[in-house]
């Protein structure tokens, strides 16, 4: 069931009539069979990217559209409804631009900015490591100053796109109690993907560790002065959690329109299952989910547009909108029967993708202890 | 080179379509509206005539306000002006109409080369508006395109149909109509829906154009719709037990159904 929108303005009907297309003829039919075998749509990035979608939310003069993030996200939802992959990427590629966009020097941004966002590239956030996962303050990669710029050596792991980004933001120690934010180039000698961790889902999209053994990095590459790495990282969440959160809303209203139109024309005991008060409450349920979890990333988007603070907001909308796909996701498992049990039908698939939304870029635990800790402070 | 692409907004052929119970038009309110598939490859090929010689690609649409939608797409696709004919008048107006409205439109525009359009839309399927359209101009008509190559004045097309594909050429200016098979439309870009704000798009109502009021709408309709009903629902196939004769059993379904 095609979204009803309000946009502000013709450019998002448009961007969002663009981005269906491209959603329904390019993504949606090779989903399934990539998620199977596990390949990366490096193309699909392509495409995206010529057509302007890769940059959505950042300036003109960079290359960017320029455009609130009310309309990036609904454009994010829409992709993540065809295909999870190529919305947790587009997602993850916004937010490994972000510290750039928003810390980064003039010159930097001259420097690396109009090919980040010229839709040929992408990148990857390097923050989490074995032992700094929730507490990503345990990091212990090291950054050690030299002649040149920077030796870095550690190893980073659960890293989307790692192995086939252009550019990882990486977080690094350049001293013992100083985090900063490095853009480091994806061709840096020592620095090297392990093969990709092994997933219940989003298996299209690789996750792997990287190792760093003295990797030289530029001292220009270090963006936003050493020692604010930590506080850039978790500024990027705020913005990217409200990512994941159109993610899991677009991924929630597939499973929906997979599960009304099985039960509409599933008949047992002489009618359709719909008829059903059981069932039928049952989707109402999971149509009140999606409907809510999109209205509350939408909420928290506005905020962002219009500078006020929103991160307490987005850590409620990545909670809401998370736990919604994992219910709604679930329950369209039961919706369809046996039939949903099985590679037949998406939403077996729809449920394990669901899963992890509810655990990167900080898992809900986490949201709770940033809302928590918001209020407490207030 | 200048080339008019006539483009139309129908209801999306993924949606739930409707015909009105008052008077059996197309409930347009009840569907997503799209630009035409069809228009787009007329759009695509229009642009890469263009792309190859140069001019200028007009689209031209016939349709309510809320057809401005799929003529912003044809804009953002490349296209560099549009002209919109839209009318209340207009509601109701059959395949003659539409083409004596177009002609009276292409009357207005300057040095038109060529205009391209879809064979069929996927809404009314009537697959007449092209050649009536270049009977009304007095010029050559080419339908069925399959692929289109233009040298100097003149204009070749191979023409596919059920009977075969013939290979057909006439002088400029002329009517083409493009089948599915013509090319692979592109898809607009962020650039091309921004530059596309900014192209002139002219609205005419019927005076303005010099249309006659009474041969369009549904009281100038020639034809007239008045009954319908919804297409009845597909019904299960027919098995066929392989009992040895098998392979003959499905060549007599099949040419029974004049497929082989
Ligand atoms: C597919 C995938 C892609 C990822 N992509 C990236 C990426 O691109 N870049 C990147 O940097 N990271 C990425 N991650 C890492 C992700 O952000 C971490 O997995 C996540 O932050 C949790 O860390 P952890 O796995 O070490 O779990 P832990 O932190 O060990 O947590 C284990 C459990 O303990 C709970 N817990 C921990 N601390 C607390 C607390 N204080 N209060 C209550 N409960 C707590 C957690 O909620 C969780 O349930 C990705 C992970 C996955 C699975």
């Amino acid at each position: 069931m095609p979204v009803e929108r309000i946009l502000a303005t013709t450019e998002a009907t448009d961007l969002l009539n663009l981005t269906k297309d491209i959603a329904r003829n390019e993504l949606a039919p090779e989903a399934a069979r990539a998620e199977e075998t596990g390949n990366f749509p490096h193309e699909k990035f392509e495409l995206l990217g010529e057509a302007g979608l890769l940059s959505l939310p950042y300036p003109e003069a960079h290359g960017g559209a320029n455009q609130p993030y009310e309309t990036y996200l609904q454009v994010l939802e829409e992709i993540s409804s065809a295909w999870m992959t190529v919305g947790v990427g587009l997602s993850v590629h916004t937010m490994s631009c972000y510290p750039l966009v928003e810390f980064g020097t003039d010159a930097q941004r001259e420097r690396w900015l109009g090919e980040m966002l010229g839709g040929h590239t992408l990148g990857a956030y390097a923050l989490s490591e074995p032992q700094a996962g929730s507490d990503a303050g345990a990091l212990r990669t090291r950054a050690e100053r030299n002649g040149a710029g920077y030796a870095v050596t550690g190893t980073k792991c659960w890293i989307t796109h790692g192995g086939v980004a252009d550019f990882y933001t990486l977080m690094a120690r350049t001293s013992e109690d100083e985090i900063s934010c490095l853009l480091v180039d994806g061709n840096t000698p020592g620095l090297v993907a392990a093969s990709p961790e092994h997933k219940m889902g989003l298996t299209g999209s690789p996750t792997t560790e990287l190792v760093l053994d003295g990797a030289p990095v530029a001292a220009e590459r270090l963006i936003g002065g050493e020692g604010n790495g930590l506080r850039i990282a978790l500024r990027a969440l705020d913005s990217g959690r409200l990512g994941i959160a159109a993610c899991a809303v677009g991924l929630a209203q597939a499973a929906l329109d997979q599960a009304l139109e099985y039960a509409r024309q599933r008949t047992q005991f002489g009618r359709s299952i719909i008829r059903f008060q059981g069932l039928e409450f049952m989707i109402a349920d999971m149509e009140a989910a999606v409907h809510s979890a999109r209205a509350t990333y939408l909420d928290a988007a506005r905020r962002r547009d219009a500078g006020l603070a929103f991160g307490r907001q987005a850590s409620v909308a990545k909670l809401v909108a998370t736990d919604a796909a994992m219910k709604v996701t679930t329950d369209a498992v039961q919706v369809l029967g046996g039939a949903g049990y099985t590679t037949d039908f998406p939403v077996e698939r729809y449920m394990r993708e669901a899963k992890v939304l509810q655990i990167f870029e900080g898992t809900n635990q986490i949201q709770r202890m940033v809302i928590g800790r918001d209020l407490a402070g207030a | 080179m200048n080339i008019v692409v006539l483009v139309k907004q129908v209801p999306d052929t993924w949606s739930e379509r409707k015909l009105s119970d008052s008077d059996h038009t197309l409930d347009r309110a009840s569907a997503d509206a799209v630009l035409d598939e069809i228009n787009e490859r007329a759009v695509e090929e229009a642009l890469l005539a263009k792309e190859a010689h140069g001019g200028e690609v007009t689209a031209l649409c016939m349709g309510p306000e809320r057809a401005t939608e799929a003529i912003r797409k044809a804009l953002s696709m490349g296209a560099d002006k549009a002209v919109h004919l839209s009318d209340e008048a207009l509601h109701g107006t059959d395949a003659v109409g539409t083409a004596k409205a177009l002609a009276k439109v292409v009357g207005t525009l300057e040095s038109v080369d060529m205009i391209i359009a879809g064979n069929e839309s996927t809404d009314g399927r009537s697959g007449a508006v092209p050649a009536m359209l270049a009977e009304l101009l007095g010029w050559p008509q080419l339908t069925y395109a399959r692929s289109l190559s233009l040298d100097g004045s003149t204009v070749t097309i191979e023409r596919e149909t059920d009977a075969g594909v013939t290979s057909v050429r006439a002088e400029l200016p002329a009517v083409v109509s493009v089948t599915e098979k013509i090319n692979e439309p592109r898809y607009p870009s962020f650039k091309g829906i921004m530059a596309a704000k900014k192209k002139p798009v002219s609205t005419l109502t019927l005076a303005d154009a010099g249309i006659d009021a009474g041969e369009v709408g549904l009281s100038g309709a020639l034809t007239q719709m008045v009954s319908s009903a919804p297409a009845p629902p597909k019904e299960a196939g027919q098995q066929v037990t392989d009992e040895g004769d098998g392979g003959t059993r499905i060549v007599e379904f099949l040419s029974g159904k004049n497929l082989v």
